[in-house]
């Protein structure tokens, strides 16, 4: 079974990120960038797939050329190899734009399943594998909480906030799976030594087909207009204890609805 | 030119158990080390990212990397906690090593598979009650059967890590064996697999620090096991638990390397929360210095024994600089362990912060695998003599 993962470089959500300010693009330079935390859970069930079934897992990564380093990461875990789309054109591409390019790399590679994760933390749109199947004509599978492989049947439990729907699809199909998937495993020393002699192809946009114009900020078809930072925390509310202290934080619990 | 940099490898190695160690580790140890439980759950994820079998060749289950690899894993866990970087210490530089260095193709096809995986814990028996640095001094006796196919093991043994757990599969003993024409006791050492009739492992010690770790006395009450059990020649056990005690003294270091970087963490993540007489307590100087004292002796304690691993791996003598490492490494942590206390005042006494679990854990880094003294002698003797 041949599978490809898509993994984003992301600035690391638990460090302070920021916009640029000449462009309202995400600010790379100045934050610690890392692997998009879910992609690591589409990485591990694309492994297990793998294992289990036998076959090949490439990544498959739209991103500035610093973005290697979270590839070389990402390839210490297991999978084969990787495919590297950068381009100075990408820079401030849309959703739209990203899913054009990464349709384009798709339709180079053989894949059977597509994994990825259920969102980016950096853009968190959640829509790059319905925009991805609708231009490659393949099924999307979203929010896979479980996924089963039977040949070419792919059934996967999609987690929702009540509960769970279990659907189906035949292959080749995309599935984006949330964190509750499986556990990503730590890379060994004979990974991470591996991962080094591992190949990583670089594609630009001409090499793909894919006009310059039609991508980055020049084609992005929304726009960051203005953005301000989160307001800092206010202080909150003190409860000071003069005899009623426990009515008074029982008033405020309920009146925020926490009781 | 002398560099210390770190290759991508080893670089992404430490930062790879640098996560785990904060992701697994931190957040559930201080509950082991209050029940005294060893961490079989963190043990069984360490095994799987295949720590255990860091500094081996992949032909027996290893991951094709070297003792320095190791060394960076260590400290990385110490960091952290000394408990779990101990077990995997003495699992790998004391349980599988002197079977990889000096046991026939027969003993590692056998055991190593199991042990640098982690699914088993291999230990080692050098200490006896009545002697330690001294290790000379061994009493236990290893005598051949009458039909020459067996060893008969008695004698006991005194705080041997990794002993008595679950999944402790052998220790290798060091025992006298016969007298050599010099007069002197030939030691050999032999592999003693658990659950051999008359091997018997004590209850777990009550200790003042590594407390999630497992440490036993074992006694051996006329143990016999095959003859092939012998580890390399008869009478070199003298011998190889030098080499592996010089090697273990890097490895040590860099557990104490991480304890004394660990009471940096601790300290400045306090100091700027704590606040004391209107400010946090990092602005005053009395604070300011301590840290500072603290990072120096991690950043000095970490370059010698960078050094020493260097040499090693050279292939040139290592002895000196493996002593000057863990002495100073291991000063170094005992003394930022309790600077470390100090500033997080009365939480430094509760076992609930790291910073009181560092303050235990520090003390027997100037004791285990050769004492403080040992150590100047060592250095003093390879100067002087």
């Amino acid at each position: 079974m041949k599978i490809v993962v898509l993994v984003k470089q992301v600035p690391d959500s638990g460090s302070e990120r920021s916009l640029r300010a000449d462009d309202g693009t995400v600010d790379r330079a100045s934050a610690s960038n890392v692997i998009n935390e879910m992609d690591e859970y589409a990485i591990e069930e694309a492994l297990k797939i793998a294992e289990a079934q036998g076959g090949e897992v490439t990544l498959l990564t739209m991103g500035p050329d610093a973005a290697t380093e979270s590839i070389r990461k990402a390839l210490s875990m297991g999978p084969d190899g990787a495919v590297h789309v950068t381009d100075d054109a990408l820079h401030g591409s849309c959703a739209l734009g990203t899913s054009k390019v990464l349709a384009a790399a798709l339709r180079t590679l053989e894949f059977d399943l597509v994994l990825c994760g259920a969102e980016s933390t950096d853009g968190r749109t959640q829509t790059m594998p319905h925009m991805l199947a609708e231009r490659l004509g393949v099924p999307a599978l979203t929010g896979a909480r479980k996924l089963t492989v039977e040949g070419s049947t792919l059934t996967v439990e999609r987690q929702t906030d009540e509960g769970y729907e279990v659907v189906q699809a035949t292959g080749p199909a995309i599935v984006s799976v949330w964190d509750t998937i499986n556990e990503p495993r730590y890379p060994s020393f004979k990974g991470i030594m591996a991962a080094k002699k591992k190949p990583i192809a670089t594609k630009s946009l001409a090499d793909l087909g894919v006009e310059a114009g039609e991508v980055g900020l020049a084609g992005a078809t929304s726009k960051v207009l203005s953005s301000a930072k989160r307001p800092a925390r206010s202080g909150g509310q003190k409860v000071e204890d003069s005899g009623n202290g426990g009515a008074d934080l029982v008033a405020y619990l309920s009146a925020e609805k926490f009781v | 030119m002398v560099d210390f940099k770190l290759s991508d490898e080893h670089e992404a190695l430490r930062q790879t158990v640098r996560e785990f160690a904060a992701k697994e580790i931190a957040p559930v140890i201080g509950d082991y080390y209050e029940r005294h439980a060893f961490p079989y759950e963190i043990i069984a994820k360490m095994g799987e990212m295949g720590l255990f079998g860091l500094p081996f060749p992949e032909e027996y289950g290893g991951m094709g990397g070297d003792y320095f690899a190791l060394c960076l894993a260590l400290e990385e866990i110490a960091r952290v906690d000394s408990s779990v970087s101990i077990t995997l210490e003495a699992a790998i530089s004391l349980g599988a090593m002197p079977i990889y260095r000096f046991g026939t193709e027969e003993q590692k096809k056998q055991y190593l598979p199991d042990l640098l995986s982690g699914r088993k814990l291999a230990a080692f028996g050098l200490t006896e009650p009545g002697t330690g640095s001294d290790a000379g001094g061994t009493m236990t006796r290893a005598e051949l059967s009458e039909d020459g196919t067996e060893w008969i093991i008695n004698g006991s043994k005194a705080f041997i890590t990794n002993s008595g757990t679950d999944i402790s599969t052998l220790v290798t003993v060091t025992a006298v064996t016969g007298i050599k024409e010099n007069g002197k006791k030939e030691i050999s050492s032999i592999i003693v697999p658990h659950g051999t009739p008359g091997f018997t492992v004590a209850p777990g010690y009550s200790k003042v620090g590594w407390c999630a770790s497992d440490t036993h006395e074992l006694t051996f009450d006329n143990v016999r096991v095959p003859v092939g059990n012998l580890v390399g020649e008869q009478g070199r056990g003298y011998a190889q638990f030098l080499r592996i005690l010089d090697e273990g003294r890097i490895a040590i270091s860099a557990l104490a390397v991480g304890l004394a970087q660990g009471c940096v963490d601790e300290s400045v993540k306090y100091a700027k929360e704590r606040h004391a007489f209107g400010q946090p307590i990092a602005n005053y100087q009395a604070v300011q210095f301590k840290i500072a004292d603290m990072e120096l002796r991690a950043h000095t304690s970490r370059l010698a024994y960078y050094d020493a691993a260097a040499r090693m791996l050279a292939g040139e003598d290592f002895k000196r600089q493996a002593a000057i490492a863990k002495l100073y490494s291991s000063e170094a942590a005992t003394t930022s362990a309790r600077e470390c206390a100090q500033i997080h005042g009365g939480y430094g006494f509760m076992n609930e912060f790291p910073a009181g679990r560092f303050y235990r854990d520090a003390k027997i880094l100037e004791i285990g695998e050769g004492t403080s003294e040992v150590q100047r002698m060592l250095i003093a003797r390879d100067l002087l003599s």
